[in-house]
């Protein structure tokens, strides 16, 4: 399938930006979240730097509460590509034994997510990280522009960001600044389906219908990933077809009914679905302006 | 039927036109807002809304918690939409005067803008500047949208009259060097209600033409980067090994094929093309706007910031040139002074050398100036310490488009645009004389250096210097003092104390001590010289090691105390406007050479400094 013309100009513009933050800084890194996000910045990469080798570490921020799948098929990417993988967990918040379950979504995002990603980025001096985020997910995304430095602590000043004209990115920084990059600011969730499905990028099995054990919490479908989360007496999991829109934490991140089992029939929900795409995030419920608050505290 | 090619837009207009509110009907009307957004929404109407018991569309583009609660858009939301027909990248963008550089960062990648305007209201002052940033930035499609119908009944005298004006309005804009918006379409809305948005409205049945949206959809953006000369900036040179070396970056404009002879704009090598890399591998031919990675058949000295051209069609290699600023950052402009500039991908200095004019957006008045601030554009002349490759702005928007970086915040100064490059910077070539520096300073048996004096006034630079010059003297060594006093009686006579002036005095100063030493002298130069960037700019005058920094450092108090020529007791009074210390900043160096006890004794201190420099003069450190 050839791409649509609005799609090749769109990778090609991500390609530049790759290139760009190589030449530009000392100790990139691409955030891999092993989402479908990170699948196709991977493969941009990949086209970006070829034939040479993709010449950065990607970096993965475990939560303890990542799918089994996500992880096998992390490694499995990984050594395909020959790729430099550097995972990080945070060791304080496992000492604490922080966890979705007992301590919230909030106070567990915060801990095993915001701050092991800053620990990470300071343990490696990673200078510039490459994140797959878009501006179509979420309003306070949509104002962030696409080279986007943060303070020495990692904090976001969305109320002064620079002005960023043409394609010329001002990718200075301060000491001690770092810079987070977002080649695929300009796609669309449809945008990123279409590309995967007519370029074959390998995507987690998650993403694809399949028959699940499903609990029912807080009106979303989790699907039960391993024994830490305790049953209500009497229950048991039912059986659901289910897929994922998003990817996270399986305790926070809920599923939904389908039978979409590949990218075309992912293509055909999508163009009739009525729900955003990160309806089923548990964490972006928390309160007014959730994603903003985090990203200015450093989440990506 | 083929799609048409992606569209890049923006909305603008004074606060309260109702530009968020047009979009959020634009998305809403076209099917295109999730459910889920849409509760979300219902819920932020009832906490900020301003639309009573409507949903208010508007809240789905303010999208950061200021702005939902100051019910002002701050910055730029960008927004993807899509219909059957085309891809939109549409940037919402913010209408308060203060916030114009966001608004401009919409427009610089936009080929069309929709400028609202509020049917009660008219034209505002607005609305003109926005305008003409429009056409600043080299937008040709402008589509004026008069908003707020439904408030005045659908008066078609109203929009006509508004029309008219808007047409006058797009007729007049005239910036030097660039070209006039030359298309122009004016729509009759109510954004709030979606009249003549996504459909056509039966309350405007004088109205004839299509719909804000349709309009969008069928709209033909005349491509032609395509045609105009091939430009290739080098971004990253790919040397995967000894075996392949290929040439990273993206067709600013034009094509190229296999075979096509490439040349280096500034050096003018040139090298036929062997390989063209795609995303999808080998093609046999790339034009604008695609990623590829050149490889050349023979071998060619180059690297990032590089610009690739034809032989028959270069670009201009000058290093001063004139061009627009649209200034935006806090700390107002300073000539003279020296930003970092990225053009295309090469990074260099430069400073601006004269402001020609500022230009007022609403009347586009030329008006004198000596400064821009945040939000002002102005035609200015500016010097590169390289040579550059570029274009015009007006025939090539790729090319010709910069950016200046504040050195001190790093923070993005201004967008430049070029109008062309100076005469005298394309016929002046440097002579090279055969007896250089090294060869001056072998003769006389000394190492050049200057020795730069900093301090507030009365902080004791001219009289550690006298003394210092005194015993150089005695050891057989040829020298120079120049300071602030003696130059201001003649070469900078004409520079007064205004932050602009001082910029200048250190400039010139900077430049006679460069020539003493290119005649092998030792310079002591005394000047106050307050900012930290002027003195680096010296710095980086002078080769590595030739520049000694000396900080006088003594308290304002004791400086006011002794005060020789009365200067701080009458700058206290107020009768001495811009007096460094007492209404006039002095940045202390950060890491200077040497620093010096100003409450020591003068003939203590001048042994610190012979002590530091006697080894560098005769060559021993
Ligand atoms: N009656 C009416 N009100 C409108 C229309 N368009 C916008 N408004 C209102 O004008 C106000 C400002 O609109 P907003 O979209 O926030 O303006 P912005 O500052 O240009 O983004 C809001 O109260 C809107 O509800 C319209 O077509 N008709």
């Amino acid at each position: 399938m050839p791409l649509p013309p609005h799609l090749r100009r769109l990778e090609a513009e991500a390609i530049a930006i790759l290139r760009e933050t190589l030449a530009s800084f000392r100790a990139p890194a691409l955030l891999y979240s092993i989402g479908k996000d990170s699948s196709v910045l991977l493969h941009l990469a990949q086209k970006a730097f070829a034939p040479a080798a993709i010449p950065f570490p990607l970096l993965h921020i475990a939560t303890g509460w990542d799918f089994a799948e996500m992880l096998a098929f992390r490694d499995r990417r990984a050594a395909e590509l020959g790729a430099h993988l550097l995972v990080h967990t945070n060791p304080d918040g496992l000492a604490r034994g922080i966890s979705p379950i007992t301590h919230g979504s909030r106070l567990h995002m915060d801990t095993m997510g915001t701050e092991a990603l800053k620990q990470a980025l300071d343990l490696h001096a990673i200078d510039a990280a490459i994140g797959g985020a878009r501006r179509d997910e979420e309003k306070s995304r949509a104002k962030e522009r696409i080279f986007s430095p943060r303070t020495q602590g990692h904090a976001w000043d969305p109320r002064s960001q620079r002005p960023e004209f043409w394609t010329l990115f001002n990718t200075s920084l301060g000491p001690g600044e770092t810079m987070r990059v977002f080649p695929l600011s300009d796609w669309t969730e449809l945008d990123i389906w279409t590309y995967i499905a007519a370029e074959g990028i390998p995507v987690v099995p998650l993403y694809f219908a399949a028959p699940r054990p499903v609990l029912r919490r807080a009106g979303a479908l989790i699907v039960r990933d391993d024994d830490r989360m305790p049953l209500a007496p009497g229950e048991t999991p039912e059986t659901l077809w289910v897929r994922f829109r998003t990817m996270g934490d399986w305790p926070l991140t809920g599923a939904h009914e389908s039978r979409a089992a590949t990218p075309a029939q992912i293509l055909a929900e999508l163009a009739i679905a009525r729900t955003s795409e990160r309806h089923g995030r548990l964490i972006d419920h928390d309160q007014d302006a959730a994603m903003e608050r985090k990203k200015r505290e450093g989440y990506f | 039927m083929p799609q048409k090619p992606l569209l890049r837009l923006l909305t603008c207009g004074a606060v309260d036109d109702g530009k968020s509110t047009l979009i959020g009907r634009l998305l809403h009307d076209a099917g295109l807002i999730a459910e889920d957004t849409l509760a979300t929404l219902a819920g932020d109407s009832r906490r900020h809304g301003t639309t009573g018991a409507d949903v208010d569309l508007a809240l789905l583009t303010d999208g950061l918690e200021a702005e939902r609660q100051q019910g002002i858009t701050i910055d730029v939301a960008w927004r993807y939409f899509a219909t059957p027909a085309r891809h939109f990248i549409l940037a919402d963008c913010p209408g308060h005067p203060q916030h114009t550089r966001n608004m401009a960062t919409g427009a610089a990648r936009a080929d069309l803008a929709i400028l609202l305007v509020d049917a009660r209201a008219g034209l505002l002052p607005q609305t003109y500047r926005h305008a003409a940033i429009c056409a600043l930035f080299g937008i040709r499609h402008l589509v004026v949208g008069i908003n707020k119908l439904d408030l005045l009944d659908f008066d078609q005298a109203v929009f006509e009259r508004i029309a008219a004006e808007a047409r006058a309005m797009a007729a007049a804009l005239a910036i030097p060097h660039l070209a006039a918006i030359p298309h122009l379409v004016v729509i009759p809305l109510s954004a709030r209600h979606g009249d003549n948005v996504a459909h056509p409205s039966a309350r405007i049945p004088w109205y004839a033409g299509p719909t804000l949206l349709h309009h969008l959809e069928t709209i033909t953006i005349d491509e032609t980067a395509t045609e105009k000369p091939f430009r290739f900036p080098i971004q990253w040179v790919n040397r995967r090994d000894e075996t392949f070396r290929g040439l990273a970056g993206t067709v600013a404009s034009g094509r190229i094929a296999l075979g096509d002879p490439v040349t280096v704009a500034t050096s003018g090598a040139t090298a036929p093309l062997a390989r063209i890399l795609g995303p999808g591998g080998d093609q046999p031919e790339a034009q604008d706007g695609d990623a590829v990675t050149l490889v050349v058949a023979a071998p060619l000295d180059c690297a990032r910031g590089d610009l690739l051209a034809p032989p028959t069609a270069r670009p201009n290699v000058a290093d001063q040139f004139a061009a627009h600023l649209l200034w935006t950052d806090d700390a107002p402009l300073l000539p003279g002074r020296q930003y970092r500039m990225r053009l295309g991908t090469t990074w260099t200095t430069a400073s601006v050398t004269t402001i020609k004019h500022r230009l007022d957006p609403q009347t586009q008045a030329h008006e004198a100036a000596t400064t821009l601030s945040a939000n002002e554009i102005g035609l200015c002349t500016l010097a590169a310490a390289t040579p550059l490759a570029f274009d015009a702005y007006a025939t090539n928007r790729a090319t010709g488009a910069f950016i200046l970086v504040n050195r001190d915040t790093n923070r993005t100064a201004a967008a430049g645009m070029i109008a062309h490059p100076l005469r005298r910077a394309t016929n002046i070539h440097p002579e090279a004389y055969p007896v250089d520096k090294q060869a001056r300073g072998v003769a006389l048996r000394q190492r050049p250096l200057v020795l730069w004096f900093t301090g507030l006034s009365a902080s004791g630079k001219t009289t550690v210097a006298k003394l210092v010059e005194q015993h150089l003297y005695h050891a057989g060594c040829h020298t120079f003092a120049l300071d602030g006093d003696n130059l201001r009686h003649g070469l900078n006579r004409d520079l007064g104390f205004t932050p602009r002036d001082r910029v200048e005095n250190i400039r010139r100063a900077g430049e006679v001590a460069k020539l003493m030493v290119e005649a092998g002298l030792i310079v002591l130069a005394s000047f106050i010289s307050p900012y930290r960037a002027e003195r680096r700019l010296v710095r980086e005058m002078l080769a590595p090691g030739e520049f000694v920094e000396i900080f006088m450092d003594t308290p304002l108090d004791l400086c006011a105390a002794r005060d020789p020529k009365g200067l701080y007791a009458r700058a206290r009074r107020g009768e001495i406007p811009n007096f460094t210390g007492i209404n006039s900043p002095y940045e202390p160096p950060e890491s200077p050479d040497l620093t010096l006890d100003g409450q020591s004794p003068p003939e203590t201190l001048a042994r610190q400094v012979l002590a530091h420099i006697l080894p560098r003069i005769t060559g021993e450190a």
